[in-house]
């Protein structure tokens, strides 16, 4: 085994080819690894809209159904409540809604709605996915006595409006997600579907 | 000792076995001639034991295993079946979820051994890194098996937790998308934590072990003096202050396994559910995707590290500062440049900041079960920055300071945060800011500014040159 005729550059050469390749081929068989792991054609293939009837929702109730396994929160806001909205604009992130991935071009309005009324939202909070309670009530006791009604989120103490706005100085930076919806008749809503016309 | 093979050739089975495989030369230089220290004292439990929880927890695991069945729609029932049909199930299961918690306890008192008695320092410096590797493998382990139940608890604590991926910017959602490999958790996350929870994690985990223990065998055991014994060796060249491993500190472990399964039995007999601490009740309702429980604090053993999570009040900013509290501990032997080992002779300063820093974490794990109020985010904001200062101080007591670098340093540390509090300032609950700023403010002034007029708090002892007792 001698090692005089040995070309150095030639096995350098060699031994950086061989490793590209290799590993090329390596990256090359993580591809399919990774992206097995993507969501699957049925994940990608279910969540049907749903259909929600809002004529039984009293005014100040919130309702929540399902819709692609996340809660849909749909509240029928009182006057009372509509009226608290703009007085609070100063102790909002984004009361104007300007981000604009939070919710369709037509529920970007004060309301955050298409009806000012009814207020539809996914009930997720924006910081880490908890499902926020719904504390209605004005000035209620834990949450200090110019509480304008809204949300509190359990886990991180994230507090949303009647909006679905979220505050300053909190965990939650972005205001709760409208999710796409259009009005069948006057009564039932379609959650999942686009307003005609509209888009995300 | 491979010259064993030279000086006395075995015959039997054993001879044929050793000139095959190298068993009784891993067996000696592993067991019966490794040489630890002979002044191990308490905290030297707590590696065994952790090798012992390993192995309950693997062996409970294969028969849990046996009967669980990783599918959204069967999960939960599969888990009641356990523990309610399955013969001995529940012993098995509470085994098991009793075992994850003891884990838990077991390595923090290991790592508190290590910071007592720097175990950590040149040249154990590797021992330490695959140690802390060992913590993070464990927790992400801990975390996957927590979903499997598939409970609301387990539910809502990995939707936060996988979450705190979607805050990163730009690749966040859609990282988030890849790991559930959903839109939302579902059966696909379940059944990939499934996958990592009983293979791909545990087979990490007994790698990083096995290379812990090599690390550890190859420099030597450190001890509560933080003398190194091979610096005293006797003529056939073994450490006057050493003793074999086996049978002296196998037999002093004996001891600890007793105590150990005395106290793990009683929990698993007595309080499996210890009190909401380490099975929570809420995870005894199915997973509802569609209802939070009204608090979802995570495990225990999390709490600490989600504390500095809630107490920085930007999302992604939150995450970076609960991943430095973890990663922080990686640079542990390169913070603390301190040439003595052993706390017994440390400065005051040192032991008051290894106290505190007990305290902290301690506070914080509490702060972590606890809904947010006012008071209580105030705390977990001034306990938090008293987490990064303990490090901050061990790297300042490295050696003794000048007055001027004590002071200075002092002086811009508390206006570093006091200007953050005046950000802050709300006229509502400043006495509460004031009352909590005093807590990293007092921190500091004992171990920075008092040494500096009391020059013996601040000052190291002289180290012995052998072991003592």
């Amino acid at each position: 085994m001698a090692n005089q005729g040995v070309d150095r550059g030639r096995r350098r050469f060699l031994v950086a080819a061989t490793t590209v390749v290799g590993g090329a081929g390596v990256a090359a068989l993580a591809v399919p690894f990774v992206a097995s792991l993507q969501p699957s054609a049925r994940a990608q293939a279910a969540g049907a809209p749903v259909e929600v009837n809002v004529s039984q929702i009293e005014p100040g109730q919130r309702i929540s159904v399902g819709w692609r396994g996340r809660p849909i929160w749909v509240v029928r806001r009182t006057p009372e409540m509509l009226d608290l909205l703009p007085g609070i604009r100063e102790r909002l992130r984004d009361p104007d809604s300007e981000v604009i991935t939070q919710q369709p071009e037509y529920a970007r309005n004060q309301y955050r709605s298409i009806n000012s009324e009814i207020l539809v939202l996914i009930g997720l909070c924006t910081h880490l996915g908890c499902s926020p309670a719904f504390r209605p009530e004005v000035g209620a006791a834990e949450m200090g006595a110019d509480w304008p009604g809204g949300w509190l989120c359990g886990c991180h103490g994230s507090r949303f409006d009647m909006a679905g706005r979220t505050y300053r100085n909190q965990p939650a930076a972005l205001n709760l997600e409208v999710p796409p919806h259009r009005y069948l008749s006057d009564d039932v809503i379609l959650v999942g579907e686009h307003t005609e016309g509209g888009t995300a | 000792m491979a010259g064993n093979t030279a000086d006395k050739i075995q015959g039997g089975v054993l001879g044929w076995v050793d000139a095959r495989f190298p068993l009784s030369q891993l067996w000696n230089e592993h067991l019966a001639r490794y040489y630890a220290p002979k002044n191990f004292n308490f905290w030297y439990y707590f590696g065994s034991l952790a090798l012992l929880v390993l192995v309950i927890q693997i062996v409970t695991g294969i028969f849990l295993t046996m009967f669980f069945k990783p599918d959204a729609e069967l999960a939960f029932a599969s888990v009641e079946y356990i523990m309610r049909d399955v013969e001995w199930g529940w012993l098995i299961r509470y085994m098991h979820s009793t075992g994850a918690s003891f884990f838990f306890v077991v390595v923090y008192l290991h790592m508190f051994r290590a910071l007592l008695y720097g175990s950590y320092k040149k040249p154990r410096e590797l021992i330490w890194i695959f140690g802390v590797l060992i913590y993070v493998v464990l927790m992400a382990e801990a975390f996957a098996g927590y979903l499997l139940p598939w409970g609301q608890m387990s539910y809502w604590g990995a939707q936060v937790i996988v979450n705190l991926f979607a805050t990163i910017p730009y690749i966040g959602p859609e990282l988030v998308t890849w790991i559930r490999g959903d839109f939302l958790l579902s059966d696909a996350t379940l059944t990939r934590f499934f996958a990592l929870h009983v293979i791909a994690l545990p087979l990490v985990l007994l790698m990083l072990i096995v290379a812990h223990i090599i690390a550890l065998h190859e420099v030597g055991s450190n001890n509560p003096d933080g003398v190194e014994i091979k610096q005293h060796k006797d003529a056939n060249g073994i450490p006057l202050d050493g003793i074999p491993f086996h049978p002296y500190y196998s037999v002093k472990d004996l001891v600890g396994v007793g105590v150990f399964l005395i106290a793990f039995f009683a929990v698993v007999f007595f309080a499996p559910e210890m009190g909401g601490l380490f099975l929570k009740p809420a995870n005894m309702i199915p997973a509802d995707p569609l209802v939070t429980p009204d608090l979802i604090p995570p495990v225990w053993y999390f709490t600490s590290f989600y504390s500095v999570l809630r107490a920085v009040p930007d999302p992604f900013l939150g995450v970076i500062a609960m991943g430095s509290a973890v990663v922080i501990l990686f640079f542990l032997p390169w913070i603390d440049r301190n040439p003595v080992n052993s706390t017994r002779y440390r400065s005051f300063a040192h032991k008051l900041n290894l106290a505190v820093f007990v305290v902290t974490f301690v506070v914080l794990g509490y702060l972590g079960l606890q809904q947010v109020t006012a008071f209580y985010g105030e705390l977990t904001l001034r306990f938090s920055v008293m987490y990064f200062l303990f490090f901050w101080l061990l790297w300042f007591h490295s050696r003794e300071r000048s007055a001027v670098f004590s002071l200075a340093s002092f002086v811009v540390l508390v206006g570093v945060y006091s200007l953050y509090d005046v950000t802050r300032f709300d006229p509502a609950n400043a006495q509460l800011v004031f009352t909590a700023w005093l807590l990293p403010t007092a921190y500091l002034f004992v171990t920075m500014v008092v040494p500096v007029f009391a020059r013996n708090l601040g000052r190291d002892r002289p180290v012995p040159e052998r072991v003592t007792a």
